[in-house]
């Protein structure tokens, strides 16, 4: 069997007396597409933030593809692959979304400590951040300031970006946050179109995205796995039955 | 809540620069001919003025880079003005005046002294990083005035100005005009360069999201230090400048007060835009002049025009000038 | 050891008199955010006012007294009328206005009482000196000055601790925006902090000026130790401002008084006397740098910033 692309085990963070983190492990296979939910306050945020290096774990390790990166910083964790979105958009907002997708594309294509030429008359960046933005629905908007983009626009964005850097995992921090019913449908396609081409960590509320796209499901409470497995054993497991998906289908 | 973000936009727009390029041409057309002008006047004095425009003009658009761009509020800039009239001053008093050892021994000093203290700077946010930035310009200031063999508290006086293969190729005041404005052109230029690169690109981004170049692969520190060292070394450039025009270096170059004239003029011009730091050191050096000789009072002028300046004329004088030119559009 | 002895309480004096400037800096940088340079002229004002109201009065408790009102007043003048604009305005900004205003201040006290140093004399009662030890001849001036300052010390403790404005002014310094969101008048807020800090820093000029000369600039060097103060206190942190302003007295005093000395330990007398002062001057600075270095947020921070 392959090494799972992401392995987490026995993670736990402590702030102070707070246990938010308590005892976490987790794999996901090479093109997986893994749901973790929970409801709020499970720690689910923190974990990803441990996973893309925000954050440093109280204990336990963290591995991708076989490399050890638990004490990496984030930059280096994303030059192995690992690639995430934010909960609250986080881009570049005086830059253009062209721009935005361009460094992410530039991250992963030769040096970055050239001084002299145009970085944004690079064609091959150009053209590769060109195809992220068309791939999210964002062709069209590649000249405008991301400060100016709609909110569902940059959350695309957030997608793109993420997109331009080649993954081999990607953390998906509620892609669906504040989005209405439209803007989650083509949010749910569009990620529909990249499942298997790479391995995704999909934290989520929203109970039809889960299900339309998961391979495996975990359910994070309190800080630890609940339940972990396929759809429908997750969503018939009393357990979680009773302690969140019962509340939520109400 | 104030934040320390400033707010120019680090993007540029295409079609803004295009525009603009005609005034960065402008200024430097301006200011060559301005020895040509001289000669009406009273020469050496007009000449002596605009070499100090241009030296400070350097170190305004190196503060520009790092602030405008990199939205890192240096308070202690000055210090590598200091740190290059010093290493020329020094090796002056030792009788070393070619300046192909006094140059590159004030980029190398200067460029130590950025890596270092950046080094321990660039690890704090906002307002620490100018609390910080502005102590080791006070360590810088308070080393320099402890050399006792070097003039101390009241400076040196510079005999000779640099030389080449023993030339005295800057005793003349033109030739050093025009020495001075070739360096303001390649600080420029360079500048500007660096700006629109790969790296620069980078460094801009930095500015606006750390945390969001860090997860798409840039190790934001590094980046910062480099920057960081790229502008204080051509900062000690402007000081070896400095130095030679007024044959005299002395802690004071290094005070905060002269750290704050840099960020003035940096913002009277207009924050990230490098050509606003040279229209700003002008505006701000000129306006000293001009102010000066009416009255002694200057200073009661001043004070409050730079208060109106910042509340209402955001941008600076580009800033104004573009509104100013956006509502005639309109009108 | 007398010598010893004197110097820590002349590095009392100065962490004391800091204290007094940081106090209002802290806090106005705590719960507005907000760069105010202009603090340093505040406190030379004060100097300059209780020269000027003697002058007129005689009478140093008066003297003390109006200056301190005055002060207040041109305190909130400024926040008024310049300040309460640059709130939401960046760091930068504010850091250019408020330097207009020292620039402006300057000059204007040049202008009006001239550039020549001025001084007050002490209050009759509190001149002379006492002795501490044998042999050991204290001023009695400086230890009012220590004492007074401990006195508001303590006052402001009492304050922010234990009154509902203290507590709405932690609350600020923590997370100004909720505060607001919770209908507290953040503007009267805002002014009463202001007007509170800008008192103290002139009562410090008013309380130094019988000792130091009074002279256009002597804001300046204050200024920038006070700012040290809170950021090695951590900025919003009245606990963190007193005991940074205290070790800062310390370390500069006794630093300035003993560096030769403890180079002389090490190094010959003639580079001992040379880097001695250079050290000396700069000791506050490298320990700036230390705190930040492993405390980014100075010593006691206050949380949410």
């Amino acid at each position: 069997m392959a090494d799972p692309m992401l392995l987490i085990n026995d993670l736990h963070k402590n702030f102070g007396g707070l246990i938010v983190t308590d005892g976490v492990t987790l794999h996901i296979g090479q093109g997986e597409l893994h749901a973790v939910i929970g409801p709020n306050g499970a720690g689910k945020t923190t974990l990803i933030n441990q996973i893309s290096g925000l954050i440093a774990p109280t204990a336990g390790t963290i591995n991708l593809n076989g490399v050890d990166i638990t004490g990496m910083p984030a930059d280096q964790r994303a030059a192995l692959g690992l690639a995430r979105s934010f909960q609250i958009t986080s881009v570049l907002p005086g830059f253009s979304a062209l721009e935005n997708v361009a460094l992410a594309v530039q991250a992963h294509s030769g040096t970055s400590y050239r001084f002299f030429g145009r970085a944004d008359r690079d064609q091959a960046i150009n053209e590769a951040a060109n195809s992220a933005l068309a791939e999210v629905g964002l062709a069209e908007r590649g000249q405008i300031v991301a400060a100016h983009l709609s909110h569902g626009e940059k959350r695309a964005l957030e997608l793109a970006i993420a997109l331009a850097m080649g993954p081999k995992l990607l953390l998906l921090d509620e892609p669906m946050a504040g989005a209405g019913r439209e803007e989650s449908e083509r949010i749910i396609d569009v990620l529909r179109q990249l499942k298997g081409r790479f391995a995704m960590l999909l934290v989520e509320h929203d109970m039809n995205a889960v299900f339309a796209l998961a391979d495996r499901i975990s359910v994070l409470t309190y800080g630890r796995i609940l339940a972990s497995g396929a759809p429908d054993a997750v969503r018939t497991d009393p357990q979680v039955v009773a302690a969140y998906l019962g509340e939520e289908m109400e | 809540m104030g934040r320390t973000t400033v707010a120019a936009s680090s993007a540029m727009p295409a079609r803004q620069t295009n525009r603009v390029e005609a005034l960065p041409a402008a200024i430097f057309l301006v200011l060559a001919l301005i020895p040509a002008a001289a000669l009406i006047g009273p020469e050496s004095y007009v000449l002596g003025l605009f070499t100090r425009v241009m030296i400070f003009a350097i170190a305004a658009l190196t503060l520009d880079f790092i602030c405008g761009y990199g939205g890192l509020v240096s308070f202690g800039h000055a210090a590598f003005v200091g740190i290059g009239a010093y290493a020329a001053g020094i090796l002056g008093a030792h009788g070393i005046t070619d300046m192909l050892v006094t140059l590159p021994a004030a980029l190398l000093v200067s460029a130590i002294f950025a890596y270092l203290t950046g080094t321990v700077c660039l690890r704090t946010k906002s307002v620490y990083f100018i609390m910080i930035t502005l102590a080791f310009g006070q360590m810088a200031y308070f080393i320099a005035g402890s050399l006792a063999p070097y003039g101390g508290d009241d400076g040196l006086t510079v005999r000779l100005r640099s030389t080449l293969f023993g030339f005295q190729v800057l005793q003349n005041d033109r030739a050093l005009y025009y020495v001075v404005l070739l360096s303001l052109l390649g600080s420029y230029l360079l500048c500007r360069s660096v700006v629109y690169s790969r790296f620069g690109r980078v460094f801009r981004g930095a500015r606006e999201n750390s945390m969001r170049m860090a997860t798409i692969g840039f190790d934001v520190f590094r980046y910062q230090r480099v920057g960081y060292v790229i502008s204080g070394t051509i900062g000690g450039l402007s000081g070896f400048l400095l130095a030679n025009a007024a044959e005299f270096v002395s802690p004071a170059y290094m005070s905060w007060q002269r750290s704050g004239e840099l960020i003035i003029m940096v913002l009277f011009g207009g924050l990230g835009t490098l050509h606003g730091a040279i229209i700003g050191a002008a505006a701000y050096l000129l306006i000293e002049e001009v102010l000066g000789g009416f009255t002694e009072q200057w200073k009661l002028i001043f004070g409050p025009l730079l208060v109106i300046v910042v509340l209402f004329a955001r941008g600076g004088l580009l800033g104004l000038a573009g509104s100013i030119r956006g509502r005639l559009n309109r009108g | 050891m007398a010598l010893f002895v004197v110097q820590i309480l002349n590095g009392l004096q100065l962490g004391v008199l800091l204290f007094l400037i940081a106090a209002g800096l802290t806090l106005v940088f705590g719960v507005m955010n907000f760069i105010n340079l202009a603090h340093g002229v505040q406190y030379m004002l004060g100097a300059y006012l209780a020269v000027m109201f003697y002058a007129i009065t005689g009478s140093s408790l008066l003297a003390v007294v109006l200056a301190l009102l005055t002060a207040l007043g041109f305190g909130l003048f400024l926040e008024f009328v310049i300040f309460r604009h640059l709130y939401d305005r960046d760091h930068l900004d504010q850091v250019i206005a408020t330097f207009g205003i020292i620039i402006f201040l300057n000059q204007a006290v040049k202008t009006a009482w001239g550039a020549a140093p001025l001084t007050l004399p002490i209050p009759e009662i509190f001149s002379g000196t006492i002795v501490l030890m044998p042999g050991l001849l204290y001023p009695v001036w400086r230890l009012v000055i220590i004492g007074s300052g401990l006195a508001v010390g303590l006052l402001l403790y009492l304050l922010v601790n234990r009154t509902r404005v203290g507590m709405l002014v932690r609350a600020g310094a923590t997370n100004a925006r909720i505060v607001s969101a919770l209908g507290i008048n953040i503007r009267r807020l805002f002014m009463i902090v202001f007007g509170f800090g800008a008192m103290l820093a002139a009562f410090a000029g008013a309380m130094i000026a019988p000792i130091l000369s009074v002279e256009p600039g002597m804001g300046d060097t204050m200024l920038i130790l006070a700012f040290v103060v809170i950021v090695i206190g951590g900025i919003g942190s009245i606990r963190g401002a007193f005991l940074a302003a205290l070790l800062i007295g310390l370390v500069d005093t006794l630093g300035r008084s003993f560096a030769i000395d403890i180079l002389r330990l090490v190094m010959p007398p003639s580079p001992a006397r040379t880097v001695g002062p250079a050290i000396a001057s700069m000791l506050i600075y490298v320990l700036m740098a230390l705190v930040l270095y492993f405390r980014p947020g100075g010593l006691f921070p206050a949380r949410g910033r």
